[in-house]
């Protein structure tokens, strides 16, 4: 059974009549890392939202199974608790909010949905210094607020970070490498590669091929208008670097 | 005990008036010269001013007049309700190693008081005391920074006054602990009481107080709080009010500082419960360097009603002054906010900044704020601001898309809002209290 099956979905914005998604399948099996590709305003984004639970979508037609359970039928909570997490691609900041509070918390509720003992304060700072080394992420972030004050490099690190923490069986990563410099691109790729598992799917949605350098892609798909519109390998990928997305574009045109 | 009860055929203002008259000789018992000769002047000035009506722009939102136009007894002697340390025990702060006084009533209680020892000059006592003690140094000082020409409450307090706190601490001098009042009220009568506090700091004095105010009755009661302090040249007062005293009570609380060249004044107080509360903070900055600092944050629950009504005078240049509120308003809760910063004719390079935040949890919540700028002078940087509304729906859904529920995320989220003003707490331990008070309150919530 696949990790996560989405079928003919179709996604809109409540009371404003738009539509966004129309038609996205896609299905991803456990271990595998699937990149989507598309230009900006193509879905994406609505995509990896829908599959957290934000609730200002709404699904019009279509269905998520995950684990071969209805996805869309839980809250953002309950999805987190059954192994989903997104690293979003605007952090926000949450001044007085601790990181180590906020996470402590987030980590015990996850362990409770798994049946695994709470982490007591001790034990969890432990953990917790040990994922912020695994992830080269610095210590002294974690004594501050969630992102509060955070370089765009340090939030898309903390996603990561919190990735390592959380320990999901889907990752969906939201353009976690745009805005990066070489060495944070690197660290977040390194990062990912360190967390990929054999129970472990990832669904990176990018903008640019360049990441897949770092983190080389089971699957390449490409969105455009809220479809998933070609289907590939990593070298599709690299064919979109050298054409632009013009290409598919016009053949998906040609073929409608 | 000796006391009056109030003749409620008569409008409110008379009632005070005669009371007034009938127990002129009592109430001069015992006190100073220099608090007795304000008596009659202001009794005078509060028959002219009346009971503050919602006609009023600085009584707009709060209608007080109907909170005191209401049954109680003025208590007019010392009266000592039978309690003892365990009365008193749930309302300590945990590990706040302080010097302590405790008022019942507003009358200051030797035997659960625990002054310890003071440095050398400074005095912890009661107002009456001070007034015989330390004549000079409330001759000095009382009556000198809470106006009452214009403020009849102020004016209703200074013609009944009859004890309070005193703090004096002399130049120079350091007091390491925190002096704590602990203010009760415990009573099987409705009351109104009036305590007045005055605290004075000389010139590089640096000094703690923390005031906690709690009740151990359900009686009606409505306290008229004036306090008084001086901030002399360098030094540094840091004055807390925690306001906890039940649903059933009501007060107008009236802090009035001022202070000298170079010294720093910070007020914080946090509301918790009460039905009205009125709050008239007034920082005068009579020196050159001064730093004032106003904090409050309001927990709003049921209807209660809180108003901070805040003033920053500005009247000599080089000075800075910082004021946040925060509210979080439940139920049918009401905030009132009114901020005014004036700069007087040639206070140049002052720097004042202001900010009110409200988060507003439920349709019946409601919230009404206001800054004023009265500036006078052209080389001034002056910002206010004010924010309502509700949680952010972002950052709910950053926290649940962790694992935590919408419950517990909304409280975080709260939480978060009330620290910035927790933070502003120097005292660890009263900051820990706080933090848990809030805490326990928000864990209530969305239930
Ligand atoms: N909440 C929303 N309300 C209205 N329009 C939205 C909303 N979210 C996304 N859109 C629109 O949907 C389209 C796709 O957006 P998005 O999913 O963010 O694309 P991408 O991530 O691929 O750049 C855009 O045109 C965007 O403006
Ligand atoms: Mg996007």
């Amino acid at each position: 059974m696949a990790l996560l099956e989405i079928k003919n979905l179709h996604v809109g914005v409540e009371d404003e009549d738009i539509k966004i998604l129309n038609g996205v399948d896609l299905t991803l099996d456990t271990g595998d890392l699937h990149a989507i590709m598309g230009p900006n305003g193509s879905g994406k984004s609505t995509l990896a939202a829908v599959l957290a639970g934000r609730e200002e979508y709404e699904v019009l037609d279509g269905e998520i199974l995950y684990d071969g359970e209805d996805l869309l039928e839980l809250e953002p909570e309950e999805r987190a608790e059954a192994g989903v997490f997104l690293a979003f691609q605007y952090p926000v900041e949450l001044p007085g909010v601790s990181m180590t509070n906020f996470l402590k918390e987030a980590v015990n509720s996850v362990r409770e949905a798994r049946g695994q003992d709470e982490l007591g304060s001790a034990d969890f700072l432990q953990y917790m210094r040990e994922r912020a080394d695994m992830m080269g992420l610095n210590a002294d972030l974690t004594k501050r607020s969630v992102n509060e004050g955070f370089s765009g490099g340090e939030k898309k690190r903390n996603e990561i970070f919190q990735l390592a923490m959380l320990e999901p069986k889907l990752a969906i990563l939201d353009e976690t490498d745009s805005g990066l410099d070489i060495d944070a691109l690197k660290n977040v790729a390194d990062g990912v590669n360190k967390l990929r598992s054999e129970d472990r799917g990832f669904l990176i949605i990018t903008h640019y091929q360049r990441i897949l350098d770092y983190i080389v892609p089971d699957h390449v798909h490409v969105m455009l208008d809220g479809k998933i519109v070609r289907t590939g390998d990593k070298d599709l990928a690299l064919e979109l670097e050298e054409h632009g997305y013009d290409w598919v574009r016009e053949e998906a045109a040609a073929a409608a | 005990m000796s006391t009056t009860a109030l003749d409620t055929s008569v409008r409110p203002e008379d009632r005070f008036i005669s009371a007034f008259e009938v127990n002129h000789g009592e109430a001069l018992n015992g006190t100073n010269a220099s608090i007795s000769k304000q008596r009659t002047d202001a009794i005078e000035r509060f028959a002219e001013l009346g009971i503050p009506t919602n006609n009023l722009e600085a009584w707009k939102y709060t209608d007080i007049s109907s909170v005191i136009d209401r049954p109680y007894t003025l208590p007019l002697a010392p009266e000592r309700p039978s309690l003892d340390t365990d009365d008193i025990a749930p309302f300590l702060i945990d590990d706040l190693d302080a010097h302590r006084v405790v008022l019942i009533n507003g009358r200051v209680d030797e035997v659960l008081s625990d002054i310890g020892d003071l440095p050398d000059g400074v005095v912890v006592s009661s107002l009456a005391q001070a007034g015989s003690t330390h004549p000079d140094v409330v001759e000095e000082h009382y009556g000198k920074y809470a106006d009452f020409e214009d403020e009849a409450l102020t004016a209703l307090n200074t013609a009944f006054v009859q004890d309070g706190a005193f703090v004096y601490v002399p130049s120079g001098t350091v007091v390491e602990k925190p002096i704590f009042f602990l203010h009760l009220t415990a009573t099987e009568q409705d009351l109104l009481l009036q305590p007045r506090h005055l605290f004075v700091a000389e010139d590089g004095a640096i000094a703690r107080i923390v005031e906690a105010q709690h009740s151990l009755s359900d009686a009606q009661t409505f306290t008229n709080t004036v306090s008084e302090s001086f901030v002399g040249e360098k030094a540094n007062l840091e004055h807390y009010l925690i306001q906890d005293q039940g649903p059933s009570a009501s007060q107008v609380h009236t802090r009035a500082a001022q202070q000298k060249d170079d010294s720093v004044y910070t007020t914080i107080s946090a509301t918790f419960t009460g039905e009205v509360v009125r709050n008239n903070v007034t920082i005068e900055a009579d020196g050159s360097f001064c730093e004032s600092n106003f904090y409050g944050l309001v927990v709003g629950k049921d209807d209660m009603h809180v108003d901070n009504h805040t003033f920053m005078g500005h009247v000599q240049p080089d000075c800075s002054s910082n004021e946040l509120y925060k509210h979080v308003l439940n139920d049918e809760s009401t905030g009132v906010f009114n901020g005014k910063v004036f700069v007087s004719r040639g206070s140049q390079r002052i720097d004042a900044y202001q900010q009110n935040d409200t988060l507003v949890l439920t349709k019946d919540a409601e919230i009404y704020t206001k800054p004023e700028l009265e500036i006078y002078a052209d080389d001034v940087v002056c910002s206010h601001g004010a924010t309502t509304g509700q949680i952010d729906e972002e950052s709910l859904f950053y926290l649940r898309s962790r694992g935590l529920s919408k419950r517990r995320a909304r409280i975080l989220m709260l939480q978060a809002f009330a620290q910035e003003v927790i933070d502003e707490i120097q005292l660890d331990s009263l900051e820990e209290h706080v933090a848990e008070r809030v805490r326990t309150r928000f864990s209530s919530y969305f239930a």
